[in-house]
């Protein structure tokens, strides 16, 4: 009986908490027999299990049929504080809790993970009877009204005046940590801000949504990258609910984002080109539609390359000379074809992207060439075009670092990726610049790809990056994706690695527009190693590292040597903060094998990159690669346009190349 | 009725003393409050399941302190060897069960029955038993073995005395009730003994 029907039976809506339905968990039967007790003579409706498992199914068969969830913290089946998470996470319940121990580190421990309330055994009733405020709290935007005429409390009980909302369990209550709820919420706004009225609780995060995000880019492209500041960028915007604070903090993220393109956009080109097999799971990634802006970045893998030079600045310096080393082993050739494929599955690679010079000073002109890239198709320019504004060096390094590729492709003869490069330079460029600042490693776009087979990357990466096409949409689109997924795909960065990776853990970053840049971040290795494997978000992460990495020494394997250096500078720097995770198997597959049909260049790729933080790992990677190659390769193929972009920029890790990668994987299979 | 009046002040009595040698605190007499018409026999059942599972936990905490000392000595009665073999490998044993108890005592799982031991006796209001046990954990937290193994002495006591007393207490309800009257309900324990 929900409590509607309750209160219908009454005639009254002033019975509200009668009817609270509540579900007790604890191991203890004593306990749990009091609780049952004392729930019940608040006229609550109880539900106990000993058991968390149970209480769980029973929550996740009907999600509507509970209000409020009572738990101890010490059960033998499961931690307390995980259900706690569990719960919150997929249903959204307020939850209770209950020990004998009141030590407060642990009542701290409890709210950090989510907990209304703690409450010390042995419970007495009058605590129980003020419960039903935590289920009022949640729905408070959805009933504002009926709950503030009566909410006087009544701390004993049922008679308190608010209505009730019935439907407090209702998992659509918009709580602040609402994040699933978001998309059915947040369709008319664009910027996801959350529609509870702000004054009664604390601000909501504003969630850049792909849309949002677009318009920025926009608005950014439109006023010019050193003219753009917020104030007008919000006006040109127009969006309601956002303010000025959000624009600022995005806008500097998205400068970050850009700088950190713009180093990582040398690297990238040495790396796309080696990387132009691998592409393929980056490429899925970047075409990872549903994904955070920057996933779709990641996808291009390369990009996260790319990503990574802006990055190198922060990154370990070590990692990019380690990269140097990797880089002449990236295959350009396979980059340039990768590229091109890339290219034109994506068609979006900004031929600056993918000529993505191994040279920073190169990434720097990118900016403007980039932008002025007649190869660059006109959505990735705008892209680029905001990149550039943004942040010049930072645009200049990634779309560089595509255009190195090209250019170094070039010098080792490889043609394609002119072609293809711009495209997918265009396209990297413009996911950079969707990306924004914190896009830093394109390993947002190597995510893409990465989803895309088998690793479910981030889940949410690699199931968004259907289509190789659309990096530009998708990179946009990143923002729907889960925040979790985002953050997991960009954490290239180690900086912006963990903090995705804190992001995905908390569930709460959802809206964080953060997040999208760690999408774009690749350069957390968590992303790339462990990534795939694991859980979705770090899998994301590791496994679009991986791909960045896959990519990157693939291309350097084609021996585009300078350009290989930048890129795997470039590479180095996004690897580095991958580190021990790059996701070995699954990433070098993909990324081998659409990339580089030499599993040896892969090793060598590999090895590259991984010196910035894990050799070995990279040449473990590599190794395994080798064998994932002929598989992944028909995979990276199809995800590879964002990788090929990438690799074939040669560390222009555009994270908009995405799309291209895969062009360029299967240009640079071609070639091969 | 004179019986049901004697009976109910041998019962409040009785209470109060115990509430007086904190055997029993409030959240017994919450306990109390909570039996209701349509929840006759609360106390008893609560008690109840509070009596069988402390048991269980009890015998799982006595057993992960005692170690496997007992394994020494029927290995080496087994032996059957001479006299002052016997008394030489008694003493090496001895000194490996100091030893091997200071290893083989998990702790953690002591401290894990403790808490819950605690949690339950505090919900039913057996408060010598909550505080034995609080004061066991802290022996447990240090990994002080040899206070472990002396507090949790104290608390299986203290848990059969209070058991002892609630059985007493039931017992005296079913009297009233059975010579038609009613339990006296103690609206609170007097502060003084409130803790």
């Amino acid at each position: 009986m929900t409590a509607d029907e309750i209160r219908a039976e009454t005639g009254s809506y002033d019975k509200f908490p009668v009817g609270l339905r509540v579900l007790a968990v604890d191991d203890d039967p004593i306990c749990l027999k009091l609780l049952e007790t004392l729930l019940r003579k608040c006229q609550y409706h109880v539900t106990t299990t000993s058991q968390a498992r149970m209480a769980l199914e029973m929550l996740r068969e009907n999600k509507d049929r509970f209000d409020l969830v009572i738990s101890d913290v010490v059960m033998p089946d499961m931690d307390g504080f995980k259900l706690l998470e569990l719960v919150g996470l997929e249903m959204d319940l307020p939850v209770i809790m209950l020990s004998a121990n009141s030590d407060p580190k642990l009542v701290m421990k409890g709210v950090t993970h989510g907990a209304c309330d703690y409450l010390v055994k042995p419970i007495r009733i009058e605590e129980l009877s003020n419960i039903w405020q935590h289920v009022i709290r949640r729905k408070k935007p959805d009933s504002n009204s009926q709950n503030k005429s009566t909410a006087p409390d009544k701390a004993n009980q049922a008679n308190g005046g608010g209505t009730g909302t019935s439907q407090v369990g209702n998992p659509n209550q918009n709580g602040k940590l609402n994040r699933k709820r978001k998309d059915d919420e947040d369709e008319s706004d664009d910027n996801g801000l959350e529609n509870e009225d702000p004054a009664t609780q604390k601000k909501p995060r504003v969630v850049w949504s792909i849309e949002l995000h677009r318009k920025f880019v926009a608005a950014v492209n439109q006023l010019g990258i050193e003219k753009a500041v917020p104030k007008r960028i919000l006006d040109m915007m127009n969006v309601e609910g956002l303010t000025r604070e959000n624009v600022a903090s995005h806008l500097q993220k998205y400068r970050l984002y850009l700088k950190r393109i713009s180093s990582v956009a040398t690297r990238q080109a040495n790396m796309a080109a080696a990387l132009g097999i691998k592409d393929s799971p980056f490429m899925r990634m970047s075409s990872f539609d549903g994904l955070g802006d920057f996933p779709t970045l990641a996808g291009s893998g390369r990009f996260a390359n790319a990503a990574l030079s802006p990055y190198t600045t922060r990154l370990n310096s070590p990692a990019g000379v380690n990269l140097r080393s990797l880089t002449p082993t990236l295959i350009q050739p396979n980059v340039a074809q990768n590229y091109s494929n890339s290219i034109s599955a994506l068609g979006k690679i900004h031929p600056a992207i993918s000529a993505a010079s191994q040279n920073a000073s190169l990434f720097r002109e990118i900016p403007s060439s980039l932008e002025l890239n007649p190869l660059q198709q006109s959505g990735c320019t705008t892209g680029i075009g905001n990149f550039n504004s943004m942040n010049d060096t930072r645009i200049l390094t990634a779309s560089s670092t595509f255009k190195g590729p090209r250019a170094a492709v070039g010098s080792s003869s490889n043609s394609l990726i002119p072609a293809p490069n711009n495209p997918m330079v265009q396209h990297g460029d413009s996911q950079l610049t969707l990306n924004g600042g914190e896009f830093e490693n394109q390993s947002s776009l190597s995510m893409v790809p990465f989803n895309s087979e088998p690793y479910n990357i981030g889940v949410n990466c690699s199931s968004n990056f259907p289509d190789n096409g659309k990096y530009n949409e998708t990179w946009q689109s990143a923002n729907q994706l889960p925040k979790l997924q985002s953050i997991s795909l960009l954490s290239t960065d180690p900086f912006h690695g963990q903090i995705a990776l804190n992001r995905v853990r908390d569930n709460n970053s959802s809206n964080d527009p953060q997040l999208h840049y760690n999408l774009l971040d690749i350069s957390s290795t968590t992303m790339v190693s462990a990534s795939l494997e694991d859980s979705r978000e770090v899998q994301c992460q590791e496994g679009m590292v991986g791909n960045v990495l896959q990519n990157m020494s693939q291309p350097p394997n084609q021996g585009w040597g300078e350009q290989k250096q930048n890129y795997n500078h470039t590479s180095n720097n996004a690897f580095d903060s991958l580190n021990s995770h790059i996701p070995s198997n699954g990433i070098a597959s993909p990324l081998g094998q659409g990339l580089n049909q030499n599993s040896g260049i892969f090793n060598g790729k590999m090895d590259m990159f991984s010196s910035g933080q894990s050799n070995e790992v990279a040449s473990t990677l590599m190794q395994q690669n080798e064998i994932e190659i002929s598989t992944a390769e028909s995979r990276m193929r199809s995800n590879d346009n964002f990788l090929f972009e990438q690799t074939k920029l040669q560390g222009g890790f555009v994270p908009q190349i995405y799309h291209s990668l895969d062009d360029l994987m299967n240009v640079m299979i071609k070639r091969v | 009725m004179e019986v049901v009046g004697q009976l109910q002040k041998q019962y409040v009595d009785f209470i109060t003393s115990l509430f007086r040698e904190a055997y029993l605190d409030d959240q017994y007499v919450q306990l109390q409050k909570l039996q209701d018409d349509s929840n006759p026999e609360f106390v008893v059942e609560v008690v109840s399941i509070f009596f069988e599972d402390s048991e269980k936990l009890l015998n799982d905490l006595a057993s992960s302190l005692l170690v496997s000392i007992s394994l020494f000595w029927v290995f080496i009665l087994c032996l059957r060897p001479s006299l002052l073999l016997m008394v030489v490998l008694f003493f090496l044993l001895f000194l490996f069960q100091l030893y091997s108890q200071q290893q083989v005592v998990d702790f953690k799982k002591v401290d894990g029955y403790v808490h819950q031991f605690k949690g339950s006796s505090s919900s039913v209001g057996a408060q010598r038993v909550k505080n034995a046990c609080v004061t066991l954990r802290n022996f447990c937290e240090e990994k002080n073995l040899d206070g472990c193994s002396r507090y949790l002495n104290l608390v299986k006591q203290e848990f059969y005395l209070v058991k002892n007393k609630l059985e007493t207490l039931l017992r005296m309800e079913q009297q009233i009730l059975q010579a038609g009257g009613t339990v006296p309900l103690l609206e609170q324990v007097p502060l003084l003994w409130k803790q």
